[in-house]
């Protein structure tokens, strides 16, 4: 029994209890139905010699069925998620997803076909797979989409290692791959991956690639250089069209990280500022629900050159007088192959169709118009009064999507780290900001509210911050002590790691 | 809005894109749809396919048609786990944790290994994030994989491999099962890992503990892909060796959908706890003592490690694992024997029957669980469609033809059963085999083996 008390909430009053702790031996929820007439009860033993049987049970739960809804019902409570509440994590979208779209992933067309259904019996499914690889393609301005790649950090890779497979296929081996410090943290990791080495290129004072040295390291050993635009810190890299010709000059390709598409939808395509490869993260711009860390998906958008080495399968159209047919095309020699089982994350794919459908060309173009609306508004707010003085913008100028601000001067003259302002925001019902990214800002905050927030969550956002600055300017325990509120407050991270518990003893 | 930022439209804020690279001219797409409108066209587009609800499913090869308890879908569309991202604010995500702990725990559990990560994208991308540990950790380029081995997951293995700098050989089957002999020449001192699968792709029950002898010899590390749903009956790979076990996480708790998303789970010995892919959460205390959970050892992660991080992996599969767990808990300690053992015991019903018909015989003779192979005297392709090819376009009995990754099987079949699977859907497709051997302008007979009236076809 947990007891009330004046000093907790209900919720912190409620401890942590696993599904396992709730375990009683004997209980259960499952009823299998029966072997069904003809099929003997037979000993596994006599099925399956016993050294290949496992001895003991595995320890699952013992639980019944209303003790599971109840637990995972408890459970969700102590999320935090994006119905409820404001999410402004700068890079990740948190854009409202329209509840259509699980209702069309779920009919039974979509969501009990079997991957292995051959391509005759699995016409809508293929079809509505090459209107989105269209649809894609469109948006981006690259000719071939391939939808396989499970998020975006796969995209990368894939696209690495197409670029990998282009040169192979001239003749050459280039070593380098060159990207901005303002990069997200899967790009040097997908480069080493395939195989490359990082090159580093600085950030200029407008905040866009230092050009001069970018200039300095491109020679024929760059295979591609890897960039978002606009980039984390939000801002649109003007130069875009000399970089790419450089690069291009040099032999190498050009790799566009889309994570920060939904700025441009309908505005500027990266076909069209001279990239070679782009991927998607269909969980940001394209609505799919984050899912507390996935599923998502990374479709790649490729140009005319890198084309005949795209991931296999690939769905086709192939017209004949009796009209279309869609089908899975294995017999590309050149491909670099498999990324993963089967034909990609379907699921995702009938939802970001459904997104597309329902916004329309111009519907896009709208989201990313507001997206980029919201955040001048929000930025133009938080450089008013406290947040002006104590968070001002890195690289002050009309932001895309997103925004960064450094805590640096707040944690100078009031003593709260941009962390401690993180909790402080959970005990004011907010999502924090992506915090400490990008690196090259001190103390930074990485501010995406996208289109889907209404005007007034983006002044009560900016409000929450404006009064815990003030309450740190009186007492900066109160932000350094933070969250109070919360189902747990302030966690050691730093034992966890050093004295791993990963699974229930 | 515009004029608290001090502009006079929406277009000056795009004015940094230079105008030679804006868009002229509106995104060639049609025109925004209501939500009805929307419905209606995509319904009818999966009204076209035919899935496991209108026909029989025998498909397998990794993913299959079980039955998903309701409380999957009542638990993981709650907002609460549906809209939220990655953890990165633990203070209030304890609820997504805390299921990646217990998932943790149960994928720990049944495969016998002590450390399981929150979960990877799927089954065959968990096979290249398997053998990046491997060459990292043993500083050798060779793989060797079985040909017992998903097709994918060697597919996806060759790929990777290309960026690796590694190289990869393949073993040869025997009997349905992973040759001894040539697995032993393939193995060297240049071998970081060996790659096997159980029940492998034929359906076949490995003695994973004696391959792994000579796997071991080398110094090359152990690597076993598993079916999840065989594991309530099956030996663990912890318990016979393995290294590392992955796998293809849909047939717990996750839809078909026509091959993604599901989740891949990626287990190992505590040694390689560090080297893990993917996400991991730990259990540890709040300020007041609380108990709590993080993301652990995140120094392991592109976001801190960068280029020398253990993966690229950012966005996974957490919903995904949510729902496996919860089918989990839900089958419990008993049901998930249970399940293992009328898998087993219908299988042998239906591959007893099926390898008895006319034309038709047993591609191997190994134990199996759920899945089996069967080779045709008349090609496959003649076979599978439900009817004469006069009669037009008609739909195909769903059963895994061997042939396209398999040149050496292009005679075989494979065929898997759920709980889903009856006995009389079982009596159903040997019938229509059996039809389909005989060509369909023979008489076969109007009742099943056990004299009852045979089902119509497709639902």
């Amino acid at each position: 029994m947990t007891e009330p008390t004046l000093t907790e909430t209900p919720q912190q009053a409620d401890r942590a209890t696993t599904i396992y702790e709730k375990s009683v031996p004997g209980r259960r929820a499952a009823q299998l139905p029966p072997l069904g007439k003809g099929v003997e009860e037979t000993p596994i033993d006599q099925l399956i010699p016993a050294h290949l049987l496992r001895e003991r049970p595995a320890e699952l739960p013992e639980t019944s069925e209303p003790e599971i809804i109840r637990h995972y019902n408890r459970l969700s409570r102590r999320n935090f998620d994006l119905d409820t509440g404001f999410y402004p994590l700068g890079s990740c979208t948190m854009k409202y997803n329209p509840r259509l779209n699980e209702r069309v992933a779920a009919l039974p067309g979509h969501a009990k076909l079997h991957p292995a259904t051959d391509p005759s019996d699995a016409q809508g499914a293929l079809q509505l797979m090459y209107l989105l690889q269209e649809s894609l393609s469109e948006i981006t301005g690259l000719p071939t989409v391939s939808l396989q790649p499970s998020a975006g950090s796969q995209g990368e890779l894939a696209g690495l290692l197409l670029t990998r497979a282009y040169h192979a296929d001239q003749g050459r081996n280039p070593t380098k791959v060159l990207t901005p410090d303002t990069a997200h943290g899967t790009n040097p990791a997908s480069v080493t991956m395939a195989g490359y080495e990082v090159v580093k290129v600085a950030t200029n004072e407008q905040g866009g690639v230092d050009v001069e040295d970018l200039k300095s390291k491109i020679d024929d050993d760059v295979a591609c250089l890897m960039l978002t635009n606009p980039n984390t810190l939000g801002v649109f890299d003007e130069n875009i069209a000399e970089m790419a010709a450089m690069v291009h000059d040099a032999g190498g390709l050009l790799y566009y990280d889309g994570a920060n598409l939904n700025a441009i939808m309908g505005q500027s395509r990266p076909g069209d500022m001279g990239f070679d490869i782009v991927h998607m993260n269909l969980h940001k711009s394209f609505s799919q629900p984050h899912g507390g860390g996935g599923p998502g998906a990374g479709p790649i958008a490729v140009s005319e050159r890198v084309e005949p080495f795209i991931p296999r399968p690939q769905v086709v159209r192939i017209e004949d007088e009796e009209g279309a047919f869609y089908d899975l095309d294995y017999d590309r020699p050149k491909s670099i192959g498999r990324l993963r089982g089967f034909q990609g994350n379907f699921g995702v794919f009938v939802r970001s169709l459904a997104y597309i459908l329902s916004l329309g060309g111009d519907g896009l173009s709208e989201a990313s118009q507001l997206a980029v609306l919201n955040a001048n508004y929000l930025k133009k707010r938080l450089s008013e009064g406290r947040a002006g003085k104590y968070l001002p913008v890195a690289f002050d100028r009309h932001c895309m999507h997103e925004f960064v601000l450094s805590g640096a001067p707040m944690k100078k003259e009031l003593g709260i780290k941009t962390l401690d302002l993180a909790k402080r925001l959970l005990d004011f019902g907010f999502h924090p900001p992506t915090v400490y990214f990008p690196l090259l800002v001190d103390e930074a905050l990485m501010i995406e509210p996208v289109e889907t927030e209404a005007k007034e969550h983006l002044d009560a956002f900016a409000d929450a911050i404006e009064k815990i600055l003030e309450e740190a300017e009186n007492d900066p325990e109160l932000a350094q002590n933070a969250p109070y509120t919360t189902p747990v407050r302030r966690l050691d991270e730093v034992g966890a790691t050093r004295n791993p518990r990963i699974r229930q003893s | 809005m515009l004029a608290a930022i001090g502009v006079d439209s929406i277009d000056e804020l795009f004015a940094q894109i230079p105008e030679d690279i804006r868009l002229d001219r509106p995104l060639d797409l049609e025109d925004g749809m209501s939500e009805s409108e929307v419905y209606r066209l995509l319904a009818g587009l999966a009204d076209t396919n035919l899935d496991a609800e209108r026909i029989p499913s025998f498909l397998g090869a990794g993913m299959y048609d079980h039955y998903v308890p309701a409380i999957v879908e009542a638990i993981i569309s709650r907002s609460e786990f549906l809209t939220p991202y990655t953890p990165y604010q633990p203070e209030v995500s304890q609820g997504g944790l805390q299921v990646m702990f217990e998932f943790q725990t149960a994928m720990s559990e049944i495969t016998g290994l002590p450390v399981s990560n929150a979960g990877l994208y799927e089954g065959p991308s968990a096979a290249a994030s398997a053998a990046y540990l491997a060459i990292n950790q043993t500083k050798r380029t060779g793989l060797v994989a079985s040909r017992g081995l998903h097709p994918h997951s060697r597919e996806t293995l060759a790929t990777h491999a290309v960026g690796f700098g590694a190289n990869l050989t393949e073993v040869g089957l025997e009997g349905g099962l992973t040759s001894g002999e040539e697995l032993e020449a393939a193995v060297t001192e240049e071998t970081a890992a060996v790659f096997l699968q159980n029940p492998n792709f034929l359906g076949a029950v490995e003695d994973i503990a004696v391959l792994g002898e000579a796997v071991k010899a080398k110094g090359a590390m152990l690597i076993v892909q598993v079916d999840p749903m065989t594991l309530g009956i099956l030996r663990p790979p912890g318990e016979c060796g393995a290294d590392i076990a992955f796998g293809e996480g849909q047939p717990l708790g996750n839809r078909l959908d026509f091959g993604g998303p599901s989740f891949g789970f990626f287990c190992a010995r505590e040694e390689y706890l560090r080297k893990m892919p993917g996400r991991i959460a730990g259990e540890t205390t709040d300020v007041d003592g609380r108990r709590g959970f993080v993301l652990a050892l995140q120094t392991r992660e592109q976001h801190i490690r960068r280029e020398k991080a253990t993966s690229n992996i950012c966005t996974s599969q957490a919903l995904n694992a949510l729902a496996g767990m919860i089918h989990l808990a839900w089958l419990g300690k008993q049901g998930f024997v249970e399940l293992g053992e009328l898998m087993a015991r219908r299988t042998a019903y239906a591959r007893n029957l099926i390898g008895n018909l006319d034309g038709f015989e047993l591609l191997h003779e190994a134990p199996v669980v759920r899945e089996f192979a069967v080779r045709s005297e008349r090609p496959v392709e003649d076979l599978l469609p439900l009817g004469d090819e006069a009669d037009g376009p008609a739909p195909r009995l769903q059963v895994y033809p061997l042939g396209r990754d398999y040149p050496e099987y292009e005679d075989s079949f494979l065929v898997a059963i759920t709980e889903n699977r009856s006995v009389d859907e079982i009596g159903w497709l040997a019938h229509m085999l059996e039809h389909g051997q005989a060509g369909w302008g023979e008489h076969i007979h109007e009742h099943d083996h056990e004299g009852n009236p045979v089902a119509g076809a497709v639902r």
